[in-house]
């Protein structure tokens, strides 16, 4: 493996589609709960340790070459919100096109052709990975590390927040990204003993709410 | 294996033997449709949990599950488990909320319940809320298996801290399997030492949580749109989004038990 895929795959400039959604931010911006480097911090840190850490086992379980039609499923099941299960797909698909071009490979193709209107976007990362000769542990890292980067980018449009500061609020939760990182590596580690019920399946209920009040917003600057 | 049930926590806890602290319990529940009514053939109640036949109502039995203990504290391991049988009709409440407390041990309280429900069959499981009392640490697991036209009314309120109390910690996972496959696995942990968990992402302040779970593959009117419910108390939010697979969930947030009740209420009136 080359560290150098990974910054590749984990690049805000990578052409993944990521830049117009803000992973929740928006909403939690427009209500107040987000108003400063403290509570975007905060913001961050709660998102990572819920759906950042379900999306980062996806990623390591679909990196260890664990069929990701089951992952998918297993995604869909721990996604109740409607507007999330879009997201992800939508998602997905922008990543599968990027990838397929990045690093092309036999099981990228038959994950685009079982799910053409996208599969959830980190078992499309985790497979990116595994062909980029990536580690799970390095798939769950940069899931990890792009449950963070949404909020954080979205923050310095919505807020005005000064972009060091911003970057000061990533750089402050790289533990708490190493942390979700190896326990989602383990929870994959046990897919082919325990299945799909290996995976944690921990849940945001505010940003389940949230993500259906931004659906129907008629003007919002980003896609959720 | 006791002949009564046991209502003495030092009893239990000696008569265990695995655990040095704590009580093992099981309750179990059996439903069965007999002539357009449901029996109960088993009904079988277990440290704390005893368990009351109410009255029927048409096809449907009832039962009313009472805590007749202060459990679960740290260390308990208690299991519920109920299997309604083919076109069998059950309605399961609490006759009042259960506490999470602090125990003698470091080991976290274990809650299990298991739900098993036949095709044809309904079950109403709608206990009272779960309160995670200061220093309480509970972890719940409410496994389901429905089968393929079964149908399912389930509730579940989680109250973090008596009033004006910090909360406990409290994990609680909900699986639900129909046909054999997954279609809904949500966990949550909230309470001291877990990162993020009152931030503004997971909860913000709000100190009462609730879901409210509707599988009927014989309805086929329920909207695949989610639907954020207005009629319900300022500083709470409450969305009903169309699950993948059949089945309709309710997401609840209030600042306190009396707001998150008036959101569940909301939500059955939009679903019946």
């Amino acid at each position: 493996m080359s560290p150098l895929s990974l910054l590749i795959l984990g690049d805000g400039r990578f052409p993944s589609g990521g830049h117009a959604h803000s992973g929740g931010a928006e909403t939690a911006i427009a209500a107040g709960r987000v108003h400063d480097a403290a509570t975007l911090r905060d913001f961050c840190q709660g998102r990572l340790h819920t759906t950042g850490l379900v999306a980062a086992a996806l990623a390591a379980g679909a990196a260890t070459g664990y069929d990701p039609l089951s992952l998918d499923e297993a995604a869909d099941a721990r996604t109740p919100s409607p507007a999330l299960r879009r997201v992800a797909r939508r998602l997905g698909r922008q990543l599968m096109r990027a990838v397929r071009v990045t690093w092309p490979g036999p099981e990228l193709d038959d994950l685009a052709a079982a799910r053409p209107g996208g599969a959830h976007q980190p078992v499309v990362l985790g497979v990116a990975a595994r062909m980029a000769a990536l580690t799970p542990y390095d798939a769950a890292q940069a899931a990890a590390y792009d449950s963070v980067c949404g909020p954080v980018t979205a923050a310095i449009r919505l807020l005005g927040l000064d972009p060091f500061q911003a970057t000061a609020v990533t750089a402050g939760l790289c533990g708490d990204m190493e942390h979700v990182a190896s326990q989602a590596a383990g929870h994959a580690a046990r897919l082919p003993a325990e299945g799909v019920d290996a995976l944690p399946a921990t849940s945001a209920p505010l940003l389940e709410i949230t993500a259906e009040q931004h659906a129907t917003w008629p003007v919002r600057l980003f896609a959720s | 294996m006791t002949a009564a049930p046991a209502r003495h926590r030092g009893l239990l806890a000696a008569a265990g033997g695995h655990h040095r602290f704590g009580l093992s319990a099981t309750a179990r529940i059996r439903a069965e449709a007999a002539d357009g009514t449901t029996d109960l053939p088993l009904l079988h109640g277990d440290g704390p949990f005893v368990l009351r036949r109410m009255p029927s109502r048409g096809p449907q039995a009832r039962v009313c599950l009472l805590n007749t203990m202060s459990a679960p504290h740290n260390g308990d391991r208690l299991r519920i488990e109920a299997a309604i049988g083919p076109d069998a009709d059950l309605h399961v409440t609490s006759a009042a909320a259960t506490v999470a407390l602090p125990g003698p041990t470091l080991e976290p309280a274990v809650h299990e319940v298991a739900l098993r429900v036949a095709d044809s069959a309904r079950l109403a499981w709608l206990p009272e809320p779960l309160i995670s009392a200061a220093g309480s640490d509970l972890r719940q697991h409410i496994r389901i298996e429905l089968a393929s036209t079964a149908r399912l009314v389930l509730s579940e309120q989680q109250i973090l801290g008596r009033a004006h109390e910090p909360p406990g910690r409290l994990s609680s996972r909900l699986t639900v399997r129909r046909d054999g496959r997954t279609v809904l696995d949500q966990e949550t942990t909230y309470g001291p030492g877990v990162p993020g968990w009152d931030g503004p992402a997971v909860l913000a302040g709000h100190r009462a949580v609730g879901q409210l779970l509707v599988v009927d593959p014989t309805d086929h009117e329920h909207p695949a749109e989610a639907r954020l419910l207005t009629d319900v108390p300022s500083g709470a939010h409450a969305v009903l989004t169309p699950l993948a697979g059949p089945g309709t969930l309710l997401t609840a947030l209030a600042p306190d038990a009396g707001d998150l009740q008036r959101c569940l209420d909301s939500a059955l009136a939009h679903l019946f």
